[in-house]
């Protein structure tokens, strides 16, 4: 679980976003994916380690080779907790709702505010 | 009466530390401000997902004062949150911090929540922020094993 975390950072640099973004299209090695970014591959190699790390990429030994491609269990874990997450807190604010709508008609459960009319 | 659209909730991550949460409530700034404050009330609806009871709920709210959360459910079994409010300003304006205790105390959450008046309602904006990743991944992991992020743990999630 912890990788979530993780997961969260390594989305928030563009560079790693771009990159699970080539993965998207299938495996690529580290020297086809630094192609398109002006850095180096050992720049590149940190940011695919990051990910990695996250859980969000996974790589393949192929030989000498090293190709990457998407880990899906990463993102649909990820994916899952933020709806989890999301259902817990509209539950709590529609609970909400009915407690100050019960308020606003129950003038008793909130001394502090009453009206008073002159 | 349809409240729908009205009362969607936001949720969204901001970097790697902040996540704010916008929600719109038909009740005037005071009332959402005291629900967020009475142990009374609180008790009431910061329960997160069904089957969940909050069977103590301390809430001290002055600068200073102490706030104590614990919930229960009958198969998942128990945990609790404590916390200190830093600034209170009627009816507009909660800053505090909490740390989750599982048992252990995860590292503390900021969380400044605003209440601003929007037509004959609220509109809440609350902004958490975290002090670093680990404290996030505790939060994550929590969520995952109580199914109780809901509770005072607020994150993630555009609509």
């Amino acid at each position: 679980m912890s990788n979530l975390d993780a997961s969260f950072a390594a989305l928030a640099d563009p560079t790693r976003r771009a990159l699970l973004a080539r993965l998207a299209l299938g495996e690529a090695t580290v020297m086809e994916l630094a192609k398109p970014f002006e850095m180096t591959q050992p720049a590149i190699s940190q940011h695919l380690k990051v990910l990695e790390m996250a859980g969000l990429i996974v790589t393949r030994v192929d030989g000498t080779k090293r190709p990457r491609r998407l880990a899906k269990a990463g993102i649909e874990a990820m994916d899952q907790w933020l709806t989890m997450l999301r259902k817990a807190l509209e539950k709590n604010y529609d609970r909400l709702d009915e407690v100050l709508a019960a308020m606003q008609s129950n003038p008793t459960m909130e001394p502090n505010a009453k009206r008073r009319k002159r | 009466m349809n409240t729908m659209t009205m009362t969607q909730m936001t949720l969204k991550t901001e970097g790697d530390t902040h996540i704010v949460v916008t929600r719109r409530f038909a009740a005037p700034p005071e009332a959402v401000y005291r629900a967020h404050t009475d142990p009374k009330i609180i008790r009431k609806w910061l329960l997160g997902p069904e089957g969940w009871t909050m069977p103590v709920c301390i809430s001290d709210a002055k600068p200073g004062g102490k706030f104590r959360y614990e919930w229960s459910h009958p198969k998942q079994g128990s945990f609790h949150i404590t916390g200190e409010y830093i600034e209170l300003e009627p009816h507009s304006r909660i800053v505090h911090v909490e740390r989750m205790h599982l048992p252990d105390p995860t590292p503390e959450n900021h969380v400044e929540t605003r209440f601003d008046p929007d037509g004959t309602g609220t509109l809440m904006t609350m902004r958490m922020t975290l002090p670093d990743a680990q404290t996030r991944a505790a939060m994550l992991a929590t969520g995952m094993e109580r199914g109780m992020e809901a509770s005072y743990v607020r994150l993630e999630k555009m609509i």
